[in-house]
């Protein structure tokens, strides 16, 4: 498949918010992979019912930008409808943006501040893409919440788009938990970015064997793109996770 | 916020899941803005099957628009969609947006407010 362009991001504040990097990248390259494009091709044919495609944590917007302006390549059509969550609100600002800023294909609903995907309905979305805070850390910074839109207390806002906590997991675990219910029964996929600490491989055998969430779905898991290679290891690497 | 995008929405409180009256949130004072969008009456045929039909009519009314059918018009290659129901849904679905509010969950009666267009359903500490 040809070079498919990166979304503009020169508009967005990185003070604030995180800078398209080698993660965002790869997850741009994976989606965008021959393996990729058939399996999403396959999976959300034309002519049925449009996909939601949900990226958590969307930071600059560039990744459901991507997906939003590049529909026709990698769905083989426009009828996608793409949602950003983010716990920050300039991220929010920023993404929506960033999607209307690069010609947009298919039909970007809304961002909307939360925390992963609490507020979404059960079963309602087709497609969803993570690209965690994967670092691993002593703790995990403070996530905002509802005072802090009347407060204004100052929040490490970019130290919650890379902090993980012990293995860089503990926010990972958390959206891993939550799958079995937010994607749908038929079609959901997610893509979710793992980092060599986060000892993927027990993640991905955890997520066959039904080791997360309540009702222990036991998911199909592969890595369909990797990255950073150093000394033989690759650093980074994005797994589709699918009924 | 887009209606559409009520229709994928529901209570952040995790005890509110199991109940029926956490959806849909009910809008309340919401400032309506119409934005102009190209109208593709089979992108909207594609999105009829993703669509709560009956939370759709609730928060359609709440927002004053009673004209959409009771039931989900359910389109054939032999009997398709009229193109004026098409327009109807495709003016309330993708062109109606809230920029200022606030959605309320009928259960916990928890209030998500609306600024800018974007809902925060970030939860205040006690019920996280």
């Amino acid at each position: 498949m040809p070079l498919l362009p990166t979304p503009d991001t020169r508009h967005v504040d990185f003070d604030k918010i995180y800078e398209p990097s080698e993660d965002s990248y790869l997850l741009l390259d994976t989606l965008s992979s021959d393996s990729e494009t058939k399996f999403l091709h396959d999976r959300f044919p034309a002519q049925t019912a449009s996909p939601v495609v949900l990226e958590v944590g969307t930071g600059s917007g560039v990744v459901l930008s991507f997906l939003t302006t590049n529909s026709t390549a990698i769905f083989g059509h426009d009828s996608i409808l793409t949602l950003g969550i983010d716990v920050s609100m300039p991220a929010n600002l920023a993404t929506r943006e960033t999607v209307s800023r690069n010609n947009p294909r298919g039909f970007y609903l809304d961002s909307l501040t939360g925390n992963l995907t609490t507020p979404l309905r059960d079963g309602s979305v087709d497609m969803l893409v993570f690209n965690p805070p994967y670092v691993p850390t002593a703790e995990l910074p403070i996530l905002p919440g509802e005072e802090d839109e009347d407060t204004g207390r100052e929040l490490d806002l970019l130290a919650l788009t890379y902090a993980g906590g012990p293995d860089g997991m503990v926010t990972t675990d958390r959206l891993l938990d939550m799958l079995e219910r937010v994607l749908s029964e038929d079609r959901g996929v997610a893509y979710v970015l793992l980092c060599a600490q986060n000892k993927p491989e027990a993640v991905a055998e955890r997520l066959r064997l039904g080791g997360y969430g309540e009702k222990g779905v036991r998911w199909k898991v592969e890595k369909v793109g990797t990255s950073g290679k150093k000394a033989g290891w690759e650093v980074l690497g994005i797994w589709r996770i699918w009924r | 916020m887009k209606i559409l995008t009520s229709n994928y929405i529901t209570c952040a409180v995790k005890a509110c899941k199991s109940s029926t009256l956490s959806f849909p949130l009910h809008f309340q004072d919401a400032e309506l803005v119409q934005e102009e969008v190209d109208f593709n009456a089979e992108f909207i045929v594609g999105i009829l099957p993703r669509i709560e039909w009956d939370a759709l009519i609730v928060t359609a009314a709440e927002l004053g628009f009673t004209n959409l059918p009771a039931q989900k018009p359910e389109p054939t290659e032999e009997a398709p969609l009229g193109e004026q129901v098409l327009k109807d849904l495709h003016k309330l679905l993708l062109e109606t947006q809230v920029t200022e509010g606030k959605l309320v969950c009928g259960n916990c009666q928890h209030i998500y407010n609306i600024h800018q267009g974007i809902a925060n359903f970030l939860l205040p500490n006690h019920l996280v």
